[in-house]
């Protein structure tokens, strides 16, 4: 059991501060913004919530947002099943693990504008290796720049590519912490694999799980650098996601007002989603706490 | 339900074994009795896992059969041996109730509901577990966890065995002898074969009806715990079991007589015929005693430990320990100690090398 | 045994793919990058490498970029040390509270959040340096890095402390002596991690920065769309971000089993 100990803020502070300076201060600008007018020039001028109204009946809003969760699901539900077959199928000891970690941490290693570059160059329909194999071996149309669909899934193979690691990595870390004996125990009592997987497996995870999904959801739903390098946010607005809207309207038009106002939506929905995550992993935790 | 036969079983945890030093077990023949209460001591690492992840099927041996009454089960895999194991670390399935918990190996072998209810709640009458069946197995202190894989182990009627793997490691002292008692009235009730692997001699001792005692991957003696304790078949045995262990004194041997230390020791019978090597003398302490007569001996040391006393005494430079009741001596005195003859063996290269004494 | 492990082996096939691709075109000229497809170099050559390795805005970018990496990490896993230390032992006022708020600044857009960055730092002087970077992507980094240090100080048991408070160690002594050394696989995957988001960030690290501490990334956007189409160039420079990435994993590549044995990450 952890001792009370209020002398702990002490150990607590420098992160406290650094976080703090990095966090508050730039969002109370965020919130300044998103209740003013600009015209340049550092003029400002008091709008209140307009830029909020105007935001939630503007249906461009609505179909970023749109498109973001339906990449954030698609994401979900590809990459967490796959991550999970994955690491199920990873030897556990041997000279192979550390090979296929690092293999398998290289993607996530690599900057996010260089992943949206080379995924760009990989998907070229004449040169490059997935467009050329695509189009010329397997006879099937395919131009990203002119085709939403192709866009679409050369955007969700990209996050694939990039971050089911990070979920097999961490579901591989659930499942080597499982003593043998429960494998042991389960042959003896003639469990199927699937009720391996479901009653063993699975319950073991079920906390490295929690923080993957959250990661990659939090992760996903603010993905901005690697589909704007990629397509864009095109063909049309076809990719055009919450994050490559926002940076559109902040940067490309220098609205600032509406971009802060967007932006605080933005995070508060993350937020929501978040906190609904993580307090149902901390009921299932009370639910075990007996275990310690 | 059958006598369960171990013949010339060799294991080998290596590729390909060499010499005998490559092999975790060597050379194992053993008999288990339908219905007896097993247990199997040694120390760590003397290969008494290794047996029995073999039994339960978990390792393939290299060499030799096991037979569970006349079939060969050598290569079946663990779920269609009926058997049942229970492990250092209670193993539950944390999702579920307890109820589900002990339905589980039922349920995956398809046994109808009704039997399945009858059954889970006869083993949680057993376990006193009842008034748990409804909860969820995870929040159970290690005590009931431990019970739960028990249950699970029995529930099923139809095993040839339960196993259990040091099944009292994670659990709190007061309770390990409540969970060991517990044990032995199960099996009265329900009169399985039982197999309890421990490395402490008391959980041994008090378990079972017959105990096997292991080392360096080869069975050295089998016997009730009296046995055991009385007749040691190799010094190791004498050592392992007692508190203090028995005293084994290097000897020389003359015109079948033995000496240590220059001073004559006689023995409870005659020698075994073609017995050769180390020659030692063993003798427990609780059969040393502080006399007149016997051989010289100086005291080094005399502690207490509650009933009685231990004295440590030297012969020449050999220690002796010997249980004492009621006048102690002083350290450095001079006493001599008489050894009992009909407990007093000669072990040859360690092995047991006299015969029981006549009708003396 | 065998049939299971098809399914990393295509995985990893699958990852290597487009990292072979950026390779074999870093080997190219740009003619036969762009006259049509080839599975490997017709005419390799390392043109693309000499013009990194020779060129200052070039090569500069990658120290840059090193420099501000290896100084976050070395900043977040020194404060989040003490901090999942408190976090993993006592219960204060607010810890359940002030965890879910570190964690929450993992979700705000960057985006958006990049122009007050770049008025922040510039306002308290540190445009364009270094720390600046590297105190921004605390942001994020501190968070993970208290996470992961807590759960792996959770798995050492408490009596370990106080085993060394009998003995008499003071508690800085006992930290550093005794305590640092049991979680040393912990740091190695905090550090790793640190390290891993730190480089492949780039929009604050673009914002905050103009020339003395530019960052390979943004030297790589410029090019990409100053020179026109360099591919050749652009790969080649792509690779070698792979480069440093690759390094740090293969050091702590044991220190990451040995994480993974011990069950969290």
């Amino acid at each position: 059991m952890k001792t009370e100990n209020q002398k702990a803020w002490f150990f607590v502070l420098p992160v406290l501060l650094l976080v703090a300076f990095n966090a508050i201060i730039p969002m109370m600008t965020v919130v300044n913004y998103s209740v003013q007018e600009t015209f340049g020039d550092n003029l400002f001028f008091w709008e209140g919530l307009t830029w909020f109204e105007q935001l939630l009946n503007s249906e461009r809003f609505y179909n970023a947002l749109g498109r973001q969760f339906l990449f954030t699901f698609l994401i979900l539900i590809i990459e967490v099943p796959l991550g999970i077959a994955i690491a199920l199928a990873m030897p556990r000891k041997g000279f192979w693990v550390p090979v296929c970690l690092v293999l398998m941490s290289l993607p996530m290693l690599i900057p996010w504008n260089v992943v949206g570059a080379m995924w760009n160059i990989f998907a070229l329909p004449d040169i490059g290796l997935l467009g050329y194999t695509l189009n010329h071996v397997l006879g099937i149309n395919y131009d990203m720049t002119q085709d939403p669909i192709a866009a679409w899934f050369t955007i969700i193979t990209m996050d694939v590519w990039h971050w089911t690691s990070l979920v097999v990595l961490l579901s591989y870390a659930g499942l080597v912490s499982i003593p043998e004996a429960y494998y042991q125990a389960a042959k003896i009592d003639g469990a199927s694999n699937w009720s391996v997987f479901r009653f063993i497996q699975l319950p073991k995870m079920k906390n490295v799980l929690t923080i993957a999904i959250l990661l990659r959801f939090m992760d996903s739903f603010n993905i901005y650098t690697e589909p704007f390098v990629l397509t864009g946010g095109g063909p049309g607005n076809s990719t055009t996601l919450l994050s490559i809207d926002l940076v559109k309207i902040a940067l490309g038009q220098f609205d600032l007002g509406p971009a802060a106002a967007m932006s605080l939506i933005y995070f508060a929905i993350t937020l929501l989603v978040s906190w609904l995550f993580y307090t149902l992993m901390n009921r299932e935790d009370l639910n075990t706490e007996g275990e310690r | 339900m059958a006598k369960i036969t171990l013949s010339k079983l060799r294991h080998s945890y290596m590729q390909n074994p060499k010499g005998p030093e490559d092999f975790a077990l060597k050379e194992i023949d053993l008999e288990w009795q339908d219905g007896g209460a097993y247990a199997l001591l040694g120390p760590s690492g003397c290969g008494k896992s290794t047996l029995l992840n073999i039994i339960s099927g978990l390792v393939v041996p290299t060499e030799g059969k096991i037979l569970f009454g006349d079939d060969d089960v050598t290569s079946l895999p663990p779920d269609q041996r009926n058997i049942a194991q229970v492990f250092q670390f209670p193993v539950i399935y944390d999702t579920m109730t307890v109820y589900d918990n002990l339905a589980f190996p039922l349920r995956n072998r398809k046994v109808d509901d009704a039997i399945i209810d009858q059954r889970v709640r006869e083993i949680a009458e057993m376990l006193e577990v009842t008034d748990m069946l409804g909860r969820k197995a995870a929040g159970l202190t290690p005590d009931n966890k431990q019970k739960i894989s028990m249950g699970r182990g029995l529930v099923r009627d139809d095993v040839n065995v339960v196993m259990f793997d040091e099944p009292l490691t994670v659990i709190d002292p007061h309770l390990k002898w409540k969970l060991r008692s517990k044990l032995k009235e199960l099996h009265q009730k329900v009169r399985h074969t039982m197999i309890y692997v421990t490395h402490d001699q008391t959980e041994a001792l008090t378990f079972a009806d017959q105990v096997v005692v292991m080392d360096l991957g080869e069975v050295v003696q089998i016997g009730t715990p009296v046995e055991l304790f009385e007749r040691p078949a190799h010094t190791f045995v004498g050592h392992f079991i007692g508190s203090p262990g028995m005293n084994v004194l290097p000897c020389e041997m003359k015109d079948g007589a033995a000496f240590v230390n220059g001073q004559k020791v006689d023995l409870e019978g005659p020698l075994k015929a073609g017995m050769s090597g180390k020659s030692e003398i063993g003798i427990r302490p609780e059969f040393v005693s502080l006399g007149n007569k016997g051989l010289d001996a100086k005291v080094k040391k005399v502690s207490d430990v509650g009933r009685h006393s231990v004295v440590e005494a030297l012969i020449g430079d050999l220690s002796v320990m010997s249980i004492v009741e009621g006048t102690l001596p002083n350290k450095g005195d001079d006493v001599k100690l008489s050894f009992q003859q009909n407990q007093t063996r000669l072990y040859r290269d360690g092995w047991l090398a006299t015969e029981m004494g006549g009708a003396s | 045994m065998q049939k299971r492990s098809i399914v990393p082996i295509v995985y990893i096939l699958f990852l290597m793919l487009p990292i072979y691709w950026l390779i074999a075109m870093s080997f190219k000229t740009t003619n036969e990058i762009l006259a049509g497809f080839s599975l490997f170099p017709q005419t390799f050559t390392i043109e693309a490498y000499v013009t990194i390795f020779t060129d200052p805005t070039w090569y500069w970018g990658y120290i840059n970029s090193i420099i501000y990496v290896s100084l976050n990490t070395v900043i977040s896993v020194c404060v989040a040390l003490p901090a999942a230390y408190a976090f993993s032992r006592y219960r204060f006022l607010g810890d359940k509270q002030l965890f879910f708020w570190l964690l929450t600044n993992r979700m705000a857009p960057a985006a958006v959040f990049a122009l007050p960055f770049f008025q922040l730092y510039s306002a308290v002087g540190l445009f364009d340096t270094h720390l600046a970077v590297a105190l921004a992507h605390c942001l994020f980094n501190i968070p993970l890095a208290v996470w992961i240090l807590e759960g792996f100080m959770g798995g050492v048991p408490k009596e370990l402390d106080e085993t060394a408070y009998v003995d008499g160690y003071s508690f800085p002594h006992f930290f550093v002596k005794i305590f640092l050394p049991t979680i040393k696989a912990g740091v190695g995957v905090t550090a790793f991690f640190c390290f891993m988001f730190s480089w492949v960030e780039l929009l604050l690290a673009k914002t905050l920065t103009a020339v003395a501490a530019k960052p390979i990334a943004a030297t790589m956007t410029k090019t990409a769309s100053s020179a026109g189409y360099e591919l050749g160039l652009l790969a080649a420079a792509g690779t070698l971000t792979i480069v440093p990435g690759a390094i740090v994993i293969y050091f702590v590549r044991n220190y990451i089993a040995k994480g993974f044995a011990m069950g969290r990450v």
